[in-house]
């Protein structure tokens, strides 16, 4: 335990009278790969919004990298290594693809050379398969390539952590076999990842451990094997009639 | 790089400037010039935060205002030169912009809109009720007489609006290259995913604030030396503000050029008219051309070129 990369610890968030997420502990090793599963408005989203720093617990506390960052702006989680994309993609419009990267270079990479930071951003362009829109404006892009941008300009930040936010929703197989490979080979460099995914497939191919939540709980946890064989995850997911 | 030739170029257009007064003989130009080059100093601070950041000002003329009679305080109090009533006008403004985004931006973009026009009825409330600022009926304001070389006021005041004019410009043009003009278009574009690639969005909107209010205070510091008089129904005069924000639409919101543009195009057009029709027709005119541009051009003139250049 102690040596977990992320740890949440009891953390709670209600809108209103919505109890949208908690309690809840969730932790993250060092370059693992975590699913996060669980139906719609099961608290996914918010428990993101909660680690990023988004949204702000009512209770519990969140510790990254040794320091607690249960009080830390949005920005300066970025800054220090906890990189998220969006569900629904939020490319800076107005900008091209370019210059959207170099947001998060300018504003979350230690001291580097312009020339340094035109090197990362193409490297990250390469990785994600943008190359050849480097320069065309944002607002031009295909679902599948804001979907790209939104996990490049996560990736430019240098992340140590990347919560990825569903992001292959609405993409064919193909393409999701695009993004889980580029997801394995940012693994492979070190970086952890959080997979909040409702494609079940993709989910238990990528995800060393997966954890499901319903209407805010964590109801499961455990290797994908495990959770797919879970009683309480097929009621969730297929209903009572389902074979135990 | 791009920005020490961009200052070569200003300078190189200030100094054209101070030459004028030594060739144009008739002050009508400089009369009238130094009004298009307030405008320019208006429309490009107001672009900054309005353009750049994406936060709609409607009380412009609240800036304006203040550095105006900041300016003709500090005259009265102590005496002090033009330039040091500007440096003046330009604390106050950021001061007030500052203030302004504090209480209002942690809450939501809409308060800011809805205080910057109350700002306005406040700060000419407070002028209405201060003798010593000449309360509702103004204040002369008899400036020291204008260095020999300009060869009169008007001269010497269009001169020093136009040294405004070039140094908002270069402002606005170094914001607009540098990483805080790409934090400020993030943030126009989308504060979440700004705030998630590290920009820290409240720091960049209130520096946005400031600076924008600095700049418009300083386009007002000039006025009451220009004028000789002044009175806060022209120094929080609606047209002050309905132009701050018409003048970068019209041109475009996204560059340096596009304030510039506008309010040279819009202020010339308002110089030549005004002396055949009434300010308030003055005011119909901007709105119906400002609704135009709104439903026909959104990305203002210059989106027109760039519009063309791409199909
Ligand atoms: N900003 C918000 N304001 C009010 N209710 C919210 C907000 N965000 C989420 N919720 C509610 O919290 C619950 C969990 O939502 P969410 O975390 O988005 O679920 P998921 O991502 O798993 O689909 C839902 O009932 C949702 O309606
Ligand atoms: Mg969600």
């Amino acid at each position: 335990m102690s040596e977990s990369l992320l740890a949440v610890r009891d953390v709670r968030k209600a809108f209103g009278p919505i109890k949208a997420l908690g309690p809840v502990d969730v932790d993250l090793m060092p370059g693992e790969r975590l699913g996060i599963i669980g139906p719609n408005g099961s608290g996914k989203t918010t428990l993101i919004n909660c680690i990023s720093g988004f949204h702000r617990p009512d209770t519990g506390s969140i510790v990254f990298r040794g320091e607690d960052i249960t009080r830390m702006p949005a920005y300066r989680r970025a800054r220090f290594g906890l990189s998220r994309s969006f569900q629904i993609p939020r490319p800076f419009l107005g900008m091209s693809v370019f210059e959207n990267l170099l947001v998060p270079m300018d504003y979350c990479s230690s001291a580097e050379t312009e020339k340094e930071e035109i090197e990362r951003v193409e490297q990250v362009l390469e990785s994600v398969g943008l190359v050849e829109r480097r320069d065309h404006p944002a607002e031009l892009l295909s679902q599948l390539e804001l979907r790209k941008l939104e996990l490049a300009r996560a990736l430019a930040a240098r992340p140590r952590v990347l919560i990825a936010d569903e992001a292959m929703a609405g993409l064919s197989e193909a393409e999701i076999d695009d993004v889980l490979a580029l997801l394995l080979k940012l693994n492979a460099s070190g970086v952890a990842v959080v997979m909040i995914e409702h494609i079940m497939h993709a989910v238990m191919r990528f995800s060393q451990r997966v954890i499901c939540l319903e209407t805010g709980k964590i109801i499961a946890e455990g290797s994908p094997d495990e959770i797919v064989a879970s009683p309480q995850v097929q009621k969730v997911y297929f209903g009572e009639q389902t074979r135990r | 790089m791009k920005m020490t030739r961009f200052i070569i170029v200003a300078l190189l257009v200030f100094a054209t400037g101070l030459m004028l007064p030594k060739v144009v003989s008739n002050p009508y130009y400089f009369y009238a010039g130094y009004v298009v080059l307030q405008y320019v100093v208006i429309a490009t601070g107001w672009n900054i935060l309005g353009g750049y950041a994406g936060y709609t000002n409607f009380g412009s003329s609240a800036f304006f205002g203040a550095g105006a009679y900041m300016a003709a305080f500090l005259f009265k109090a102590l005496g002090v030169s033009i330039f040091v009533q500007i440096l003046g006008a330009c604390v106050v403004g950021m001061l007030l912009g500052l203030a302004t985004g504090y209480l209002t931006l942690r809450i939501q973009g809409v308060y800011f809109a809805i205080a910057t026009v109350a700002l306005v009825i406040v700060l000419e409330t407070l002028v209405h009720n201060t003798e010593y600022l000449g309360g509702a009926s103004g204040m002369t304001h008899l400036a020291d007489p204008a260095p020999a070389w300009f060869g009169g006021q008007t001269q010497y005041v269009f001169c020093i609006m136009l040294g405004l004019a070039v140094a908002a410009v270069v402002l606005a043009r170094w914001i607009e290259v540098s990483w805080i003009g790409r934090g400020f278009r993030a943030i126009r574009a989308s504060e979440p995913a700004a705030e998630a690639s590290g920009v820290p969005t409240l720091k960049l909107k209130l520096l946005a604030c400031a600076l924008s209010g600095g700049v418009m205070a300083a386009a007002g510091a000039p006025y009451p030396t220009y004028t000789s008089y002044l009175d806060p129904v022209s120094a929080f005069s609606l047209l002050i503000g309905l132009n701050a924000l018409a003048m970068p639409l019209i041109g475009g919101t996204r560059s340096w050029l596009g304030p510039v543009i506008g309010a040279v195009l819009l202020a010339s057009v308002q110089q030549l008219a005004t002396v055949t029709i009434s300010s308030e027709f003055n005011i119909l005119a901007v709105g119906l051309v400002l609704i135009a541009f709104v439903v026909a051009a959104p990305e203002g003139l210059l989106g027109l070129r760039f519009r063309s250049r791409a199909a």
